[in-house]
């Protein structure tokens, strides 16, 4: 369960201060698949730094499973990134020199659970990504766009988040590997209810979720079922 | 993060650019292996100089005449005077319980001649205990007796430089004769070669009676000094006492007018350990600055390592590493980096002493404190100049660094 509360950002430069964000609310439901669209510079980017535990609002409240996210510490932060959020990003940001496995696995390191458990999870997570099992030990610098997304997506999946953040998750791939990326999305909202936001500035992206805020300017300037 | 994680983490990170981390390492290798080779050599040779000096004789003090006084103040050089005499060498042995042995002697350079060849050396009058007090060796035949010392028989005993000057590499000297200054000798004895790069080595003098000395090249009773041997290391200082006091009384002298000086071995060997201490840290030091060197390389490596990693580092913040955490895996690659090559620096540098030991270069001695104290510093190397590119890491913003390119 996610609640935005009349969250703002401010950010103060050098040529003085940038609204990003304006007071934005909404709630978002567990086993809900949200995209959040908008133009370049419209704040989508700040709000998913703030849904994502990467960073504090100046103003308003950010509430997580219950928790009040908007004032903790940098080091708390990284607790409930830890525990409660799976990121997938634009550009992957696997460890090129690791194997696929081992890149699902890093989360669990940092939860410390022990090395054969944690195996047998990352495992779970990749078949559920929907990479198949003889490129589980292949390096990430050598597989494909759409492999690596899957790993990057099994990556987020392991600790079992409470959100999944998808920023731009399709945005370096070609159309029908982004669709298939797509399609496992909608699949791991559907059968195992997992809450996704997807960030987006596509249209035909956003769709693929059940409902889309459209933010503009750092207002929500809609917010409906697709 | 649990220890084996980021033991593995360090290592797969470090092998995968295994040409910059050797390198690096090998700045902190060579700087570790200098320093423990450097202090080897120079405790080596304190070691071979104080060796040298014992050599001499053991518990050793030498009794000098003082400097001669003209009626106007002025001094001769400090030994020319003639205060001591054979009787004061036996006052010394009679009245002192701790004086081993007491062995004076009168020596002074002459031309040798034997067999058409002639060489110019020490001949030194002394008594049959100067093998003791002296730690001199014979090799063939014998040394002077108590008997030749009465009767001021000409006899010779030859060192191993001299018998091969005047007769021949391997040629026995024994029985031949020999003419000092004009006087003919028999040589019945050669002493033990001892080897020693001192300017007065004891293989190139001809030791011959103290009485015929004096009867016929000094023409007095006086000797040119008195070696005094202490019955064991502790009394050598009180016998320094006795001996300076029973002169004293001897010459109806106060201390401030003594006619004679005495030479410690002890202060002797102090002072060339000062010398070598002095010349061990020196060493040292020039060892050490390439040590610094080698942490300063390990620093900017580390440094470019954090900006290459930056990415990784935004995306392991992201996933839910605390600073703490980031901080740890970037130090540990430091010390990793620091330990092997201390490891290896120690090894490599106990390998160049032993060699250069073995080679005959220069003789070294390991000291274990060396190896402990050099295997702590490239720790403690690696935690100071790895703790500012970690925490440099530790401290990116996860937001920022995951934009990186």
């Amino acid at each position: 369960m996610i609640e935005v509360k009349n969250v703002s950002k401010t950010y103060i430069t050098g040529a003085g201060s940038f609204d990003a964000l304006k007071g934005a609310s909404f709630t978002i439901k567990d086993g809900e698949f949200v995209a959040i669209m908008g133009p370049s510079g419209s704040g989508k980017s700040t709000l998913m730094h703030i849904l994502g535990a990467l960073d504090t609002p100046t103003s308003g409240t950010y509430i997580l499973d219950g928790k009040d996210v908007s004032t903790l510490t940098e080091d708390e932060l990284a607790d409930i990134r830890r525990e409660h959020i799976g990121f997938v990003f634009q550009a992957f940001n696997l460890l090129p020199r690791a194997s696929a496995l081992r890149n699902v696995t890093l989360p669990l390191v940092y939860k410390q659970i022990p090395k054969e458990q944690r195996e047998k999870i990352a495992k779970a997570a990749l078949k559920s990504a929907g990479l198949d099992e003889q490129y589980f030990n292949h390096l990430s610098n050598q597989l494909s766009g759409g492999q690596i997304q899957r790993v990057a997506i099994a990556r987020a999946l392991v600790n079992q988040p409470s959100l999944i953040l998808a920023d731009e998750p399709t945005g370096n791939l070609d159309t029908r590997t982004g669709q298939i990326v797509l399609e496992t999305f909608q699949k791991l909202n559907r059968e195992e209810r997992r809450t996704i936001i997807l960030i987006t500035h596509e249209p035909d992206v956003a769709e693929h979720a059940d409902r889309i805020i459209f933010i503009r300017d750092g207002k929500i300037e809609s917010d409906k079922p697709v | 993060m649990i220890i084996s994680d980021l033991l593995e983490e360090t290592v797969l990170a470090l092998s995968s650019n295994k040409v910059r981390s050797g390198l690096t390492t090998l700045g902190i290798i060579i700087g570790i292996s200098s320093v423990i080779t450097m202090v080897s050599i120079g405790q080596g040779s304190q070691a071979s100089i104080q060796e040298s000096i014992q050599s001499i004789g053991a518990n050793l003090i030498q009794v000098q005449p003082g400097s001669e006084r003209s009626f106007g103040g002025v001094a001769a050089q400090r030994g020319s005077a003639k205060s001591l005499t054979a009787d004061d060498a036996q006052a010394i042995a009679d009245e002192i319980s701790v004086a081993q042995a007491v062995a004076p002697e009168v020596s002074s350079r002459y031309q040798v001649a034997a067999k058409g060849t002639n060489t110019n050396t020490s001949i030194v009058g002394t008594t049959s205990s100067y093998t003791e007090v002296r730690n001199v060796e014979i090799a063939e035949g014998s040394f002077i007796t108590d008997q030749q010392q009465t009767s001021t028989a000409k006899v010779a005993v030859l060192g191993p430089t001299v018998s091969t000057d005047l007769f021949g590499e391997g040629v026995s000297p024994i029985g031949q004769t020999i003419r000092i200054n004009g006087n003919q000798f028999t040589v019945i004895g050669l002493t033990v070669a001892k080897g020693g790069s001192s300017f007065s080595s004891q293989d190139d003098m001809i030791f011959i009676p103290l009485s015929t000395a004096q009867r016929y090249f000094s023409g007095d009773e006086y000797v040119t000094s008195i070696s005094v041997q202490a019955t064991s290391e502790k009394t050598v200082d009180e016998l320094e006492t006795e001996i300076t006091n029973l002169l004293l009384d001897r010459h109806h002298l106060n201390a401030s007018s003594a006619d004679f000086s005495i030479l410690n071995q002890a202060d002797i060997i102090a002072t060339a350990s000062s010398v070598t201490d002095t010349f061990t840290t020196l060493l040292a030091a020039v060892a050490g600055i390439s040590l610094v060197v080698g942490g300063i390389g390990i620093m900017n490596m580390m440094l470019t390592s954090v900006t290459e990693r930056t990415k990784e580092i935004g995306l392991r913040k992201a996933i839910g590493a605390k600073r703490k955490e980031i901080e740890q895996q970037f130090l540990v690659e430091s010390v990793m980096l620091t330990l092997a090559g201390g490891v290896i620096g120690i090894a490599l540098g106990l390998g160049i002493s032993f060699a250069v030991s073995a080679l005959g270069i220069v003789s070294t001695s390991v000291s274990w404190s060396s190896v402990v104290i050099a295997f702590g510093v490239s720790a403690a190397i690696g935690i100071i100049f790895g703790y500012y590119p970690a925490r440099r890491a530790a401290g990116l913003n996860p937001i920022v660094a995951l934009r990186y390119e």
